[in-house]
């Protein structure tokens, strides 16, 4: 049985180690604060100027000068502490945050991540992607094996624009976990039930086992 | 910009004689979050055309700078991010808008180092990306780094929370974003913020900007502060 998305996320939030500063992306990477275990304390940064980012605000806590870099109202933590774009960024390249986790359209087997664009459709942006991939400590990918089509999106090479460069650390997806060490795929972890097989049919990428 | 009296009545007058076509005015704000609206909307009622925004996206369709999209305007963005907005979409598509993506971090850098009279900088952000095309690179120590230019514009436009009237300025949780470095990068900085005091009563251990980046500053009379994505959790 591959991974659900519960699953995934709760994989994803056993690499937040106690007291790690940590910038989680749009989607999917959102949802893994909700698994984090009782006792282990994460900072969460939001790269438009925040530090110690809270939960969903109730209804009537909502205040438009405080959102996250979704543009989601959110609420702020006795550790919250803002700041501008510039000393966020700083931060960010500086190699001060110790983990992104961010989701992608193709990951390839050096660690080249394509998440911002694909010709011929409306390109929206990169955001803030480029530099977290660039400056982060360690950047993990959380995504499904397979795009929506069924093809590959772990592959020998990204046909995509790139993101980055030999920048992602680990990807997780539904059917199991691998780590780009060197410049080479290494599968890690498989999901109970899902064979080497099925992987293997499911991905261009050459990976060691 | 000199002058001892930083204080004007409101948007229209702050931004008197400042405004020319072809212009490059840089945007405060992050989404619709810390954004100018009083100044958008008195830079839409001047008619100025031709412009040349740098923000870090671009308003909805019916707020924020979306409003000078209406008008058309705007020639050119540099933002990060662009995707809430339909009416950029076809204006880009249809060949009316040019669009200069800037990694955000970037584009907060670029800004600073133009405040600050650093003509440019290296950065490993792009690196073997799009955005290093026809740009220099260099090697420092065993990795490459991209250089990416100053930006400089004709007129920031600011929001604050609270100004004083020397123009030293604070800012409200993330409403803070690009202002800061915007208001530093700009020849003029004209600052709208939703409360002016009298110099004095701001404690200097605790000002945010302050006021030798900020030429002219107004009380806006009344903030919408649209939310984009209004977002709640059940009790």
């Amino acid at each position: 049985m591959a991974w659900t998305r519960q699953q995934m996320c709760e994989r994803a939030a056993l690499e937040l180690a106690d007291g790690y500063y940590c910038n989680l992306g749009i989607g999917m990477p959102t949802l893994v604060a909700n698994y984090i275990p009782e006792d282990v304390h994460v900072h969460f940064q939001s790269e438009n100027g925040m530090l110690g980012m809270g939960p969903f605000p109730l209804d009537n806590e909502v205040d438009a000068d405080l959102i996250n870099a979704g543009k989601q109202t959110i609420t702020e933590t006795p550790e919250s502490v803002y700041f501008d774009s510039a000393t966020s960024f700083a931060m960010i390249r500086g190699g001060h945050i110790d983990l992104s986790i961010l989701g992608a359209l193709q990951v390839a087997q050096n660690g080249d991540l394509a998440n911002w664009m694909i010709p011929g459709k409306m390109v929206k942006g990169m955001g803030g992607a480029m530099d977290l991939v660039a400056g982060v400590r360690r950047v993990v990918v959380l995504m499904e094996h397979n795009a929506r089509d069924g093809s590959a999106k772990l592959l020998k090479q990204c046909t995509l624009p790139l993101t980055g460069a030999g920048v992602v650390d680990l990807v997780i997806t539904d059917l199991g976990v691998f780590e780009i060490l060197d410049g080479a795929m290494h599968l890690r972890e498989t999901a109970a039930g899902v064979g080497i097989d099925e992987i293997r049919a499911r991905t261009e990428a050459e990976f060691a086992h | 910009m000199a002058g001892s009296n930083k204080v004007y009545a409101n948007a229209r007058e702050a931004l008197d004689g400042l405004l020319f076509d072809g212009m490059t005015i840089l945007a405060g704000g992050f989404g619709l979050c810390g954004i100018p609206e009083h100044m958008i909307l008195a830079i839409r009622e001047s008619g100025v055309k031709n412009l040349t925004v740098a923000s870090n996206n671009c308003g909805v369709d019916d707020f924020g700078l979306g409003l000078l999209l209406q008008t058309r305007q705007i020639k050119k963005m540099i933002s990060s991010y662009v995707g809430e907005n339909k009416l950029f979409e076809d204006q880009f598509l249809n060949g009316e808008l040019e669009l200069e993506f800037n990694p955000q971090g970037t584009l907060a850098e670029r800004c600073r180092a133009g405040g600050a009279g650093i003509p440019a900088f290296y950065t490993r952000t792009g690196v073997g990306t799009v955005i290093a095309q026809g740009k220099e690179t260099r090697e420092f120590g065993d990795e490459t780094y991209l250089m990416e230019t100053a930006l400089t514009g004709d007129l920031a436009i600011i929001k604050a929370w609270k100004a004083d009237t020397s123009g030293n300025l604070l800012f409200r949780k993330t409403a803070r974003n690009f202002n800061p470095p915007m208001a530093t990068a700009g020849k003029v900085c004209v600052v709208e913020a939703e409360h002016v005091v009298e110099v004095g009563s701001l404690d200097p251990d605790n000002i945010h900007l302050p006021g030798i980046y900020v030429d002219r500053v107004f009380k806006g009379d009344r903030f919408e502060k649209r939310i984009e994505r209004r977002t709640i959790r059940e009790q």
